[in-house]
């Protein structure tokens, strides 16, 4: 903590050039795949500003972890993707945000509509206080389907891909909130896939579970890959490099003048990039565990 | 092996300050709740030995008789169901009207500044006195459309809307901001979110909450004063003539010399404290009932 200072001060100039390097190497990709695409996003909480210019975007069928320190903005950034902070009184997006090809912030977006496409899984497990098969039939019976037999398909075909089937097969009718808190989490994933989402946006899903159910829900995001695209945001470096395709490495800017930190995106690219041969000398630091 | 070695460390707490004042505290607490549950057992103890001989089937539906009568006792049936119209409709008025004015507060209202008067003012109706509220129901309905059931479930209404708004938004704020998120996530609507997630999990409490409201509002003498002028017959009609009430009976029989009157008000007051524990055993239940999914 005592070195931060300093070592901003020299490399706050880097951060642009590093960014745009990463950009230049991202338009190489066929833009139809980009399923997020974000330019010099800030996102403020009142006058606090949580986040500055994150430029990056997100690709079809990929897994993109977010990665960096406490306070950073990781999952600041991965809540403006499906409008979440539109709950929180006070929070204002600058910036755009296109989802493949429109943009979320557009007057005429219905946050409903986009959290429907683009699901999200917590950092704890919330399931409703309601029995295992309501929790997953939720979102269906809010997209307006009642059909008994059409539902207890989706219920089925949900718990599978989230591998929570065999477990709670006899105990439909229980309730949710007497699993395990790793049987919790894949609920959760279930209830989310539940909807058919274009977009999973996972928050640091592991963050309360134990290595055994961590790994099942690793298993499980590499299983539902070829479906979903998935971002992930994880405090364990271990993790994103279990799972993911590309990585961002985020971190907190300190203004020593104003006294004010606000996060940024430091460097993004390929997974074995980021963590093999880091670009800026922060992800360097960050991902041989040197600092955070 | 018998080991009777010196023990290598002493986990015996050394005598001092602490364990007396662990000792005094403690006498403290058992007095306090003596202190508590004396007047208590004592009021209930009353009541019961004095009006436990007194209610029957029979006292509950006989009419009253007229007060100039010292001998007999007769019974409360007007005044039953006077309590039950009255109260049923003070609580089919102050109920929703109280749920959804906290579900304003808690799930639209955010900070805003309607939201945060409504708050204050309901706050503020809380510690306004039980007769002001059957002053303003006289000078507002009572002149204008007479006496009725209606003017005195006006005034119990004003009464338990502010302590159900109060009770129900407590419940509310209890309901984990995570489980609203989790239903936003998936593409609810507020007013999904609210009816789906929201009240279901705080409607144990809330049903609660309502119901001890209730039981308060049933026991009022106050507000119904000059609202429905408490007659001897009985009035089925709740919207109009004047009517009766358990709590208004039992002021105006406890008062009068005849030992008839008194043990007719004392049969009152135990039928009064009978039906308040009914509301709240039916509370305990439906709480449970509520609560079993979500432990």
């Amino acid at each position: 903590m005592e070195q931060q200072p300093e070592q901003n001060v020299t490399e706050r100039q880097r951060t642009e050039p590093v960014v745009q390097q990463q950009e230049r190497q991202e338009d190489q990709t066929a833009p139809e795949a980009r399923v997020f695409e974000t330019k010099n996003v800030s996102l403020w909480y009142s006058a606090f500003r949580a986040v500055t210019d994150v430029s990056l975007s997100v690709h079809e069928n990929e897994i993109t972890a977010f990665i960096g320190p406490s306070g950073c903005g990781k999952t600041t950034v991965l809540r403006t993707l499906n409008r979440m902070n539109d709950l929180v009184v006070g929070a204002r997006v600058e910036g755009d945000v296109w989802y493949r090809g429109e943009s979320l912030y557009a007057k005429d977006v219905s946050a409903i509509a986009v959290r429907r496409r683009i699901g999200m899984v917590f950092q704890k497990p919330n399931p409703f206080p309601k029995s295992i098969y309501d929790n997953v039939a939720y979102g269906p019976r809010i997209n307006g389907i009642h059909n008994r037999g059409k539902l207890e398909e989706i219920v089925e075909r949900s718990l599978r891909q989230a591998a929570l089937w065999d477990e709670v097969k006899n105990r439909l009718k229980a309730s949710a909130l007497g699993l395990s808190g790793g049987q919790a989490q894949r609920l959760c994933i279930a209830r989310t896939l539940a909807v058919e989402p274009d977009v999973v946006l996972m928050d640091e899903p592991c963050s309360a579970l134990d290595p055994i159910a961590t790994a099942a829900i690793e298993d499980l995001m590499h299983e539902i890959k070829s479906r979903y695209t998935i971002v992930i945001v994880t405090h364990n470096m271990q993790q994103a490099t279990r799972v993911s395709d590309r990585t961002a490495f985020f971190s907190v800017l300190r203004d020593e003048k104003s006294d004010t930190r606000t996060g940024v995106l430091v460097e993004y690219g390929r997974t074995e990039q980021i963590f093999q041969d880091p670009q800026d000398s922060r992800t360097k630091a960050y991902v041989t565990g040197r600092m955070g | 092996m018998a080991v009777t070695a010196e023990p290598k460390v002493d986990l015996r707490e050394p005598a001092s300050w602490r364990r007396t004042k662990n000792r005094i505290v403690t006498a403290l607490m058992y007095f306090a709740l003596v202190l508590v549950i004396v007047p208590l057992g004592f009021v209930l103890f009353t009541v019961i030995s004095k009006g436990a001989s007194i209610i029957s089937g029979q006292f509950l539906t006989a009419a009253i008789p007229p007060q100039v009568l010292p001998g007999g006792i007769g019974g409360m049936g007007p005044a039953v169901v006077g309590t039950l119209e009255i109260t049923g409709l003070a609580t089919l008025m102050a109920v929703p009207l109280g749920v959804l004015g906290a579900v304003y507060l808690n799930e639209y209202g955010g900070r805003n500044l309607l939201a945060r008067l409504i708050g204050f003012f309901s706050d503020v109706m809380t510690g306004v006195p039980s007769i002001v509220m059957g002053l303003f129901i006289y000078a507002i309905w009572v002149v204008h459309f007479g006496f009725s059931g209606l003017a005195g479930a006006f005034a119990l209404a004003c009464l338990m809307l502010p302590v159900v708004i109060r009770s129900s938004d407590e419940m509310l704020k209890l309901v984990p901001n995570a489980l609203r998120e989790g239903s936003y996530a998936l593409g609810a609507t507020r007013a999904r979110v609210t009816l789906t997630v929201v009240l279901p999990t705080a409607i144990g409490g809330i049903v609660s909450g309502a119901l001890l409201a209730v039981a308060r509002a049933a026991g009022e003498t106050a507000p119904l004063l000059f609202t429905i002028l408490t007659v001897t017959a009985t009035n089925t009609n709740v919207f109009s003539g004047a009517n009766t009430s358990l709590p208004s009976q039992i002021f105006s029989n406890a008062i009068l010399p005849y030992s008839g009157a008194q043990s007719r008000a004392w049969g009152a007051a135990l039928t009064l404290i009978a039906i308040a524990f009914i509301l709240m055993i039916v509370a305990r239940v439906i709480t449970a009932r509520f609560t079993r999914l979500g432990r």
